[in-house]
């Protein structure tokens, strides 16, 4: 990319925006707003690393995101520090992410998204029974969020700075997956498993290694969802929040950097900032969601580059050709 | 009916309160912002919308004005989760600068921000039932004029042993945390006064038919249920239906036989006792005034979550009347909340202990059908009960909190 093109440009200036929210956002509120975008992005982009570029939907990662919540503020009630149990938090989504991908890829399709599916509903179940441990539907409480380089997170733009390296993090890892040979093989084995498979590679060790990196940035923002609310309870683990994050990928468009991005902003808007004006917001959310499957199938970020570039066309030449008619999918 | 965020009263203000009193009106400075955390979508929507109802005839019959302060009311959906109501309480602290918080409804949401408004020093009056929020963990921003989960209960337990003299009890809730505080609270009363627990039962929160429960139910003398939001409907419907109902009498907790409810019941209730902390057909002159006003404006009969509010806006008018300028001071609003003393609100006098919650009556109801509508006819009234109930406080707060085998279930069989 040439630091002339638009893409660049764009970028540069998203940067500069997020790096300045603080600043030109001015009330905490909605600085604390963008910290939640932020960290439903992370969620997203971790789950579209399955959905969009393994071709796996798991409806799952409620657990694995309430793992690492109840992991982390479990072990900071016992008294332990944040490192430890951040440490810790990680390594205990790492593993459970590795005991549902063993258990959910003897399947693909369908079976892969009942068994993520029940096995999400099985974290959910201990969350709210084992009551001794977590506290039942009474939950857990964080007193503190951490200090980190002297900077102490309670206030709302250092959180919002924490949040925005983890996600920049998230977003470059992401870039550099799809980029490698790795990021490859994975798409290799969501379009062509079988011809993966004949070429000498090991699918299931592939579809394997996408669902631990999946659960690495689930657990990620896992941590940073505990820490931002000081609270949790089994409700975050439910089949809902799983349910609403794949919309997040899809409406923003799978198997783009992009997309889930959007989609995780489009969702956490409307439910906080629209739901304060329009008492139905839920439905607001349900016509976008509906406008988006019928007029831009691939999703937002996917159909809007598409629009984009046919109007651009259309701009620059007088004939169109025929490969850029809005019909054809950005892919 | 809907009331529109942040149209704030204003149409009342703008009319009724500028011809009734543009002196005052004058005299005020910046309004008192009362932020209301409520429901309004989700399964939980029905006793939230009551809760708005409850807190907008208050200021209505206020005029919007309390202790002369204009009120500026600003509602916000949590939609019945905990991240939500978190999301909510920082909207309203800090982009609105509430002085106090009214809500939120669930005992989870409750819990999960009870640490901000301690931190945000924000004063919070909840009706959400967690035992905990005015007992071990009590914190001092935090008051509750409606009851603890076993707060009625324990009136319960001890009414069904002495009064009633059952001897055998099967309890049945919901599979959470209000239903194990509930049935813990009417266990103890009922076990201390000589009566057995044999059952307890738990089925779900969503349960589609209770039928598998209700038959195992076996020989008991009362069943005591402590179901919420429209569950008792389904729950005592089946119960009717399967003919228990005129073997085993039925017993019930504030939400599983609240006067709201009444209007979606049918004979399926007739009959039922429940100890309630509030009853529609109190005769107190507040709460006549408050009935007619509900039925007036909703064309409902209030239950439990709008007499709530309304107590809960009895409470801040008391709290500005008494700290008048300084009433923009949260510490010291927290603070004189706590020694908010009232003689007339619709569920009679009510006062607070140091742990923030409510010392108030406790009504025995008995439902019935007068003139072809069901009524809770109050039959017995209990006076000024504590959450401690007739235990010693220092004893009851060094034992853990009511849970589902807290305390153990000796008895059953």
């Amino acid at each position: 990319m040439s630091l002339r093109s638009p893409r660049f440009a764009a970028l540069a200036i998203s940067i500069l925006l997020l790096l300045t929210l603080p600043a030109w956002v001015g009330n905490p509120y909605y600085i604390n707003i963008a910290s939640q975008i932020l960290f439903w992005a992370v969620v997203a982009l971790a789950l579209n690393v399955l959905v969009g570029y393994a071709g796996l939907v798991s409806l799952g990662h409620a657990g694995l995101f309430g793992m690492a919540g109840y992991t982390a503020g479990l072990l900071l009630q016992a008294g332990h520090g944040h490192l430890v149990a951040d440490i810790a938090a990680i390594v205990a989504t790492l593993l459970t992410s590795a005991i549902f991908a063993i258990l959910s890829l003897r399947s693909t399709g369908i079976g892969f998204l009942m068994i993520t599916l029940a096995l999400g509903q099985i974290l959910w179940g201990i969350a709210y029974r084992w009551a001794s441990l977590t506290n039942g539907d009474n939950g857990v409480n964080i007193t503190t969020r951490p200090e980190f380089l002297g900077i102490n997170l309670a206030n709302a733009s250092a959180f919002y700075y924490a949040t925005l390296v983890v996600f920049g993090l998230a977003v470059i890892s992401m870039a550099v997956f799809v980029r490698s040979p790795f990021g490859a093989s994975v798409r290799g084995t969501r379009d062509q498993a079988r011809r993966m498979n004949a070429l000498g590679y090991n699918v299931w060790l592939i579809r394997f290694m996408a669902f631990l990196i999946s659960g690495f940035w689930t657990g990620v923002a896992g941590l940073l969802f505990v820490y931002y609310n000081q609270f949790i309870s089994p409700q975050v683990m439910a089949l809902q929040t799983s349910a609403e994050v794949l919309l997040m990928v899809i409406s923003g468009g799978t198997g783009t950097l992009l997309g889930p991005v959007v989609g995780a902003a489009i969702v956490v808007i409307m439910k906080n900032v629209v739901s304060a004006y329009i008492e139905r917001w839920n439905l607001v959310l349900g016509v976008i969601f509906v406008a988006i499957i019928s007029f831009m199938p691939e999703g937002l970020v996917p159909g809007t580059a598409r629009l984009w570039r046919y109007g651009w066309h259309r701009l620059t030449s007088r004939k169109p050709s025929a490969g850029d008619k809005p019909g054809d999918r950005a892919q | 009916m809907t009331i529109e965020r942040r149209t704030v009263l204003k149409g009342m203000l703008g009319t009724t309160a500028l011809i009734a009193a543009p002196a005052v009106l004058r005299a005020q400075g910046a309004p008192f912002k009362i932020g209301l955390l409520t429901v309004k979508t989700g399964p939980l929507a029905q006793g939230g919308i009551q809760m708005e109802q409850g807190i907008a005839a208050f200021l209505k019959e206020k005029n919007g004005t309390l202790g002369g302060r204009k009120i500026e009311l600003i509602v916000a959906d949590t939609g019945g989760n905990p991240a939500g109501a978190k999301t909510k309480a920082q909207e309203v602290v800090e982009r609105d600068n509430v002085n106090v918080i009214l809500g939120p409804l669930a005992a989870f949401e409750l819990l999960a921000i009870t640490d901000y408004v301690r931190e945000k020093q924000t004063p919070l009056i909840s009706l959400a039932a967690a035992e905990d929020v005015t007992q071990r963990k009590a914190n001092p921003f935090v008051i509750r004029p409606s009851a603890t989960s076993a707060q009625t209960c324990h009136v319960m337990g001890d009414y069904a042993a002495k009064d009633m003299k059952y001897k055998r009890a099967a309890t049945i809730s919901e599979d959470f945390a209000f239903g194990y505080e509930q049935m813990a609270g009417f266990q103890r009363a009922f076990e201390d006064n000589g009566g057995k627990v044999v059952k307890k039962l738990w089925p779900p929160l969503v349960t589609p038919d209770y039928t598998p429960y209700i038959a195992q139910i076996g020989n008991v003398d009362c069943v005591f249920n402590g179901f919420a939001g429209s569950n008792p409907v389904k729950f005592m419907r089946a119960y009717a239906d399967l003919g228990v109902k005129s073997k085993v009498p039925l017993l019930a907790g504030w939400t599983a036989m609240d006067d709201a409810l009444l209007r979606s019941l049918g004979d399926e209730a007739v009959g039922v006792l429940s100890a309630a902390w509030y009853s529609a057909d109190f005769e107190s002159p507040s709460n006549k005034r408050f009935v007619a006003a509900m039925q007036k404006d909703y064309n409902v009969l209030p239950g439990g979550y709008s007499a709530g509010m309304y107590v809960a806006g009895q409470c801040v008018e008391a709290a500005i009347a008494k700290l008048g300028s300084k009433a923009d001071d949260r510490k010291a609003l927290a603070d004189e909340l706590h020694n908010v003393s009232l003689i007339d609100t619709p569920r009679g006098p009510v006062k607070f202990d140091k742990y923030g919650n409510v010392i108030g009556d406790v009504f025995i109801r008995k439902c019935e059908r007068k003139d072809g509508k069901l009524v809770n006819t109050v039959i017995k009234r209990y006076p000024n009960v504590s959450q401690f109930w007739t235990y010693d406080e220092t004893a009851f707060l060094a034992a853990p909190v009511y849970a589902r085998d807290v305390p153990p279930a000796k008895n059953l069989e």
